[in-house]
């Protein structure tokens, strides 16, 4: 049990930093992420960490200098939004194809055009190709809990990938909650010591890293990248039950409040989900059997668990925070309905497009996507399968 | 020297992606890139070592402290040491071919 302290999302995270107190951190701000390392500046000009901080000119140089921090052997952690990870993209693929575990996090932001500062997922869900692992945070104690399991994740010697953490710009980066933050020494113990892979700094045994593939070795490189996926997946979960141990907060791929025996369900991430388990309250209370799946562990993708986890369900609607634009629907939605029509599954499936650039969502409105999901289980049609919700129209 | 055969299998080779040696570009033969070589003027030189500062393939073969000759094996006709050199001493000339180097 922690010790019980108010914070906001960013500064829980800045905490969390500060406790794993990684050797380099290389960033550059962006709102609503900058007073995150604002505050770790703070720490390191205090000297309450050891960390080689490295104020870049780019969030492109960012990712650049951690990349090459992880790789000579260091334990390395950054922080951005929106447009500062779309200006690190390139990056973001090599880092993940050296297979270098930095830590990152992302507070969701809506990227640019028009300009927008607040919350939504296009930013994270427009890397999701780029090999990262994926961690949704929903409120302030989780992007502190993830950010901590995100170092034993992207560590382990099966897995070696660079995880992101997400939390919701503002909705929870601002936003004051109480949570408990762990001992120092507690955390320091449970990530326990960095043990690179083959650190380039180990002058004895060179190697080289990064060099020129052609046409005759690309692809099998690709392949041997692909391998490390499945391993990921465990590692999330095995990480997520150890803390569970440690500090009596378990985690995993997901959670499914009432979904056992639900009828109608949704399927969401982040702070929405919070709203939505209100919701779903609110409907078993008056005995409609509603359920939420709230998907934690976005990659890698865990499509055999939300398979089964809707498998009993007459209708599911699949909340995207971002919308896939010429797809004819959100990200989220195309990967479940990829899982679902794969295993055979034919349960009737839309997609709600909400909340893009900060716009709120209430809890009336998921209840009426619920109402909209007892009309399609009775009829077993869905009449449009992508709609927007709470756009003005 | 290969460290992998042509037909190497996706998990028969090292993880992302590395060569599992070091600085191996040494036995990598550019001398088939060159349209261009270098030609020193040894009694203009003053051996000022700018060439062989500026080299991007290292080169330029330094020996106690005296440029003596071209790397053919790795020399790619950039024209980059014609360029820098103060004297002027260094022209590139047409054709890939390089005198061999003798040690």
């Amino acid at each position: 049990m922690g010790q019980l302290q108010p914070l906001e999302g960013n500064l829980a995270v800045a905490e969390a930093m500060r406790q794993i107190n990684p050797d380099v951190v290389a960033a550059y701000p962006i709102t609503p992420s900058t007073e995150i390392v604002q505050t770790f500046a703070n720490f390191v000009a205090d000297g309450e960490v050891d960390t080689n901080f490295v104020a870049v000119e780019s969030e492109h140089s960012a990712m650049s200098a951690c990349t090459a921090a992880a790789a000579a052997g260091g334990r390395v952690m950054n922080v951005t939004s929106a447009n500062g990870l779309a200006l690190m993209w390139e990056i973001l693929y090599i880092t993940a194809s050296l297979r270098q575990p930095v830590i990152l996090t992302v507070v969701n932001r809506a990227l640019s055009g028009n300009i927008n500062i607040h919350c939504d997922h296009s930013d994270t869900m427009g890397a999701r190709d780029a090999g990262w692992i994926q961690i949704y945070g929903e409120n302030v104690q989780e992007c502190y809990d993830n950010l901590i399991q995100a170092v034993a994740i992207g560590e382990r010697m099966d897995v070696r990938l660079p995880v992101m953490s997400c939390l919701d710009g503002f909705l929870v980066s601002h936003s004051y909650e109480m949570l408990e933050v762990e001992d120092d020494a507690a955390v320091r113990d449970w990530v326990g010591p960095y043990q690179p892979n083959q650190p380039l700094l180990d002058v004895e045994n060179p190697y080289t890293m990064g060099p020129l593939d052609l046409y005759d070795f690309y692809i099998e490189h690709k392949r041997s990248q692909w391998e490390a996926y499945p391993a990921a997946k465990q590692a999330v979960i095995e990480e997520g039950k150890r803390f569970g141990e440690t500090f009596g907060r378990t985690y995993g791929l997901m959670e499914t409040p009432g979904l056992d025996d639900a009828d109608i369900a949704v399927v969401a991430m982040s702070s929405a989900a919070g709203t939505a388990k209100d919701v779903v309250d609110k409907l078993r209370a008056e005995g409609v059997k509603a359920g939420l799946l709230k998907l934690r562990c976005f990659r890698p993708f865990p499509a055999e668990e939300i398979v089964a986890a809707l498998a009993g369900c007459q209708a599911v609607c699949v909340m995207d925070r971002a919308a896939s634009f010429g797809a004819g629907s959100g990200p989220l939605f195309h990967e479940i309905a990829a899982a679902m029509y794969t295993a055979g599954q034919t349960i009737p499936l839309n997609n709600v497009i909400y909340g893009l650039g900060g716009r709120m969502v209430r809890p009336a409105e998921i209840e009426a996507v619920y109402r909209g999901l007892i009309e399609i289980a009775d009829t077993g049609k869905v009449e449009q399968v992508c709609t927007w919700l709470g756009v003005r129209e | 020297m290969r460290v992998y055969p042509p037909d190497a299998k996706w998990h028969e080779m090292a993880d992302a992606g590395v060569i599992p040696q070091a600085g191996n570009a040494e036995e990598y033969d550019v001398s088939g890139w060159r349209s261009t070589h270098p030609v020193r003027d040894d009694e203009c030189c003053i051996q000022c070592l700018f060439c062989w500062v500026y080299c991007p393939d290292n080169s330029v073969i330094v020996k106690d402290q005296q440029v003596v000759a071209f790397d053919p094996m790795h020399c790619k006709g950039c024209g980059i040491c014609a360029q820098v050199c103060p004297k002027d001493c260094i022209t590139m000339q047409p054709g890939g071919d390089m005198p061999e180097q003798q040690d």
